[in-house]
């Protein structure tokens, strides 16, 4: 078992003949992920590393059932092309693009959760099932199969977390880059609940950062609803202040967003909080002990 | 990326957001001027800095005459500002906003930002004008009253109307403030802002609201479809080895330590320095060095690094993903062939290909070039090389 996505899942890539989009596709489909066909308009009708090439996410959908997008689109073009996905009927799309305006991704995230289509990202590595399905951007071979769940803001962290872990004879159930955008699609909220009803996860890493309040609000479900051990790294807690000339992002929530808070939020929620970014691997063996 | 209060007021006056007039000034004749230009027998010399308290820190004075007008002006131009917000070292005052001065009956606070959990825009307002609103926001949080936009039905009457009623507005002021809400939602969305403040707000003896102040800052993402604002950039409010670092596609920022970090990924590169000051030492910078390092972005890296004369030494800590660690070996050999490192560096390649990197380092065998094993043991390397204990 693992979440959200495993060896079966049909993965369609829009923006699959852009370079990006291409050296990904090849690097995914290695790594065992099944890619069906992409979108790139105006080239319908290609093959494109052996799999067809579609003018709409529709045709490549009614043409391969696809169930989930990876989207590898400009940043001008991603509100578009998630919002294209979300009118087809894809059920989750994983938008690995930087840069994209926030305030199309407002719009975009609006339709999609309107249409019921998740989405991660955008900004993020994707996410990996072990030894499975990868989407995204990831070094697949960091990832070896085993009970830990990871979800991550930060791209090369979600490595060297994953890194750990292997190193402690242990591994991972699926992976997820949620990215660290202000605007993203599934979060720890979304994210918490799927790992403990997977069956094989025993255990959450989850990796934050300074900003927002994402993290307390996953500490509030933690406590609440979240039975298995968490194991909890915020980077940034030597962040300076932010230089923002104002300062009106701080008040909405209450919260002024520092790893401190967030740390004291999930440490009194019952996680394993680690102080040093090289002990996740190591706490979570020891949480696992604990737990059994 | 932040702007002006003058150039924020130029937007607003587009979109018919009202606000005083006047002008801005980069010398006391040039301010004198603007004054006799705007008339009357009042005016405010405000000094253009990107950090708000300038106030307290006496940025904003009022003149009486023309003669004080260019004086004041004078004595600001080339003034240090230190506020709350600009740091211990504050920023120096380049220009001046010479204002007409306004006939105040009310103050409030009135602003625009993100609400990351909602995922909309929240427009708030506060009877608390002048104030610190971080302040209010802490002390007394009932006297802040926010609208939640969703962004698919647009800001509606009610949104406005709630907020007018918090304010305690009548029903002719009523009108008036709607107006202006409505303008400065549109200048909020059309111009991809991320966040808006007028702080103060007021009502003037006609019971007309301007906007005295007016703090701007936008989504930089959204700056290619904005070039009018683009333009409004003004470097001297940049940190220039921050600048520097953006042409190279790096991100830097000083700190006040003496273990320079250099790190592939925002999120790393944070913990990198988290764990430096664990093991305890001080870092010396964030600098991410991104996704595609090579020999030249490395090399800048070195250089960026060494500008800064505090430092000790330098912790490279790289997790090679789709870029193999052997690469970036090669890179860091290359980069010290460019750059004279003279300093320690603690160099951590883990990843794609970490073992060959390590026989690429050991080979070189370069005097100042350490390897560390993990991120744990380069950090504590780091920390003492500083030291001058390694």
């Amino acid at each position: 078992m693992s979440i959200l996505v495993n060896k079966d899942t049909k993965v369609i890539v829009q923006g699959f003949t852009g370079k990006e989009g291409t050296f990904h596709s090849e690097q995914c489909m290695a790594y065992g992920t099944q890619i069906v066909g992409g979108v790139t308009p105006n080239k319908g009708g290609m093959t494109h590393l052996g799999k067809p090439v579609f003018n709409t996410v529709e045709d490549a959908l009614k043409a391969t059932g696809a169930t989930v997008s990876m989207i590898f689109v400009p940043p001008a073009f991603v509100a578009d092309a998630v919002m294209e996905a979300a009118d087809a009927g894809i059920e989750l799309a994983v938008i690995i693009t930087e840069g994209a305006p926030v305030r199309d991704m407002m719009y975009a995230k609006h339709y999609a959760t309107k249409k019921g289509m998740k989405t991660i990202g955008p900004n993020c590595p994707g996410i990996i099932t072990a030894e499975e399905c990868k989407i995204g951007i990831m070094p697949g071979h960091i990832f070896k199969k085993g009970n830990v769940g990871l979800i991550s803001k930060s791209g090369t962290l979600t490595y060297e977390a994953s890194n750990q872990v292997v190193k402690e004879g242990l591994g991972i159930t699926t992976a997820v880059g949620i990215g660290g955008d202000p605007i993203i699609g599934l979060s720890y909220k979304e994210l918490l609940p799927m790992f403990e009803a997977d069956p094989e996860t025993e255990a959450i890493v989850m990796i934050g950062e300074i900003g927002g309040d994402l993290e307390i609000q996953a500490a509030k479900l933690i406590k609440e609803k979240i039975t298995k051990p968490v194991i909890a790294f915020i980077a940034g807690q030597t962040a300076p202040k932010g230089k923002r000339m104002g300062h009106a992002g701080a008040i909405i929530s209450g919260s002024k967003g520092t790893a401190a808070e967030k740390m004291a939020a999930l440490k009194e929620a019952g996680a394993y909080v680690v102080e040093s970014p090289a002990d996740i691997g190591a706490t979570v063996a020891k949480a696992l002990k604990e737990r059994k | 990326m932040n702007i002006h209060e003058y150039q924020a007021k130029e937007i607003f006056r587009k979109y018919g957001v009202p606000t005083p007039r006047g002008g801005v000034a980069f010398s006391g004749p040039e301010a004198r001027r603007v004054a006799e230009e705007l008339g009357g027998n009042l005016w405010v010399v405000k000094a253009q800095i990107h950090a708000g308290g300038r106030g307290k820190a006496g940025g904003v004075k009022l003149a009486k005459t023309l003669d004080e007008v260019e004086k004041i002006a004078e004595e600001m131009l080339g003034m240090t500002l230190v506020t709350h917000q600009t740091g211990p070292e504050g920023k120096v005052v380049k220009k001046v906003y010479i204002e007409e001065g306004a006939d105040i009956k009310e103050e409030y606070y009135l602003g625009m930002v993100l609400d990351r959990a909602l995922e909309m825009p929240v427009m708030m307002a506060s009877t608390e004008g002048g104030m610190e609103i971080e302040e209010v926001a802490a002390k007394t949080p009932e006297k802040i009253v926010k609208v939640a936009i969703d962004p698919t039905i647009g800001f509606q009457p009610f949104h406005a109307r709630k907020l007018a009623f918090g304010l305690g507005l009548g029903k002719d002021e009523q009108k008036e403030f709607i107006k202006f809400a409505n303008a400065l939602y549109k200048v909020y969305m059309d111009n991809d802002a991320e966040m808006i403040e007028i702080n103060p707000l007021i009502k003037t003896g006609e019971g007309k609201f301007l906007a005295l102040d007016a703090k701007m800052g936008f989504d930089d993402n959204a700056l290619y479809r904005h070039p009018d604002i683009a333009d409004m950039r003004d470097l001297d409010e940049e940190e220039p080895t921050e600048i520097e670092a953006k042409k190279y596609g790096l991100s830097y920022i000083k700190l006040d330590g003496n273990v320079g970090c250099m790190v592939n990924g925002a999120g790393l590169a944070m913990a990198t320095m988290d764990i430096i000051k664990h093991e305890g030492g001080e870092p010396a910078n964030f600098l991410d060095v991104g996704g595609g390092a090579n020999p030249d972005t490395v090399a800048k890296g070195f250089e960026i690094i060494l500008s800064d004369p505090n430092v000790k030494s330098i912790f490279v800590n790289i997790f090679g993903g789709i870029v193999r660690c052997d690469r970036i070996a090669n890179g860091i050999l290359q980069a010290t062939e460019k750059v004279e490192v003279n300093v320690p560096v603690i160099v951590r390649l883990d990843g794609t290909n970490a073992e060959e990197a390590a026989e690429i380092l050991r080979n070189a065998n370069i005097k100042n070039i350490i390897p560390a094993t993990d991120l744990k043991d380069g950090a504590q390397k780091a920390v003492k090389a500083a030291k001058g204990e390694l």
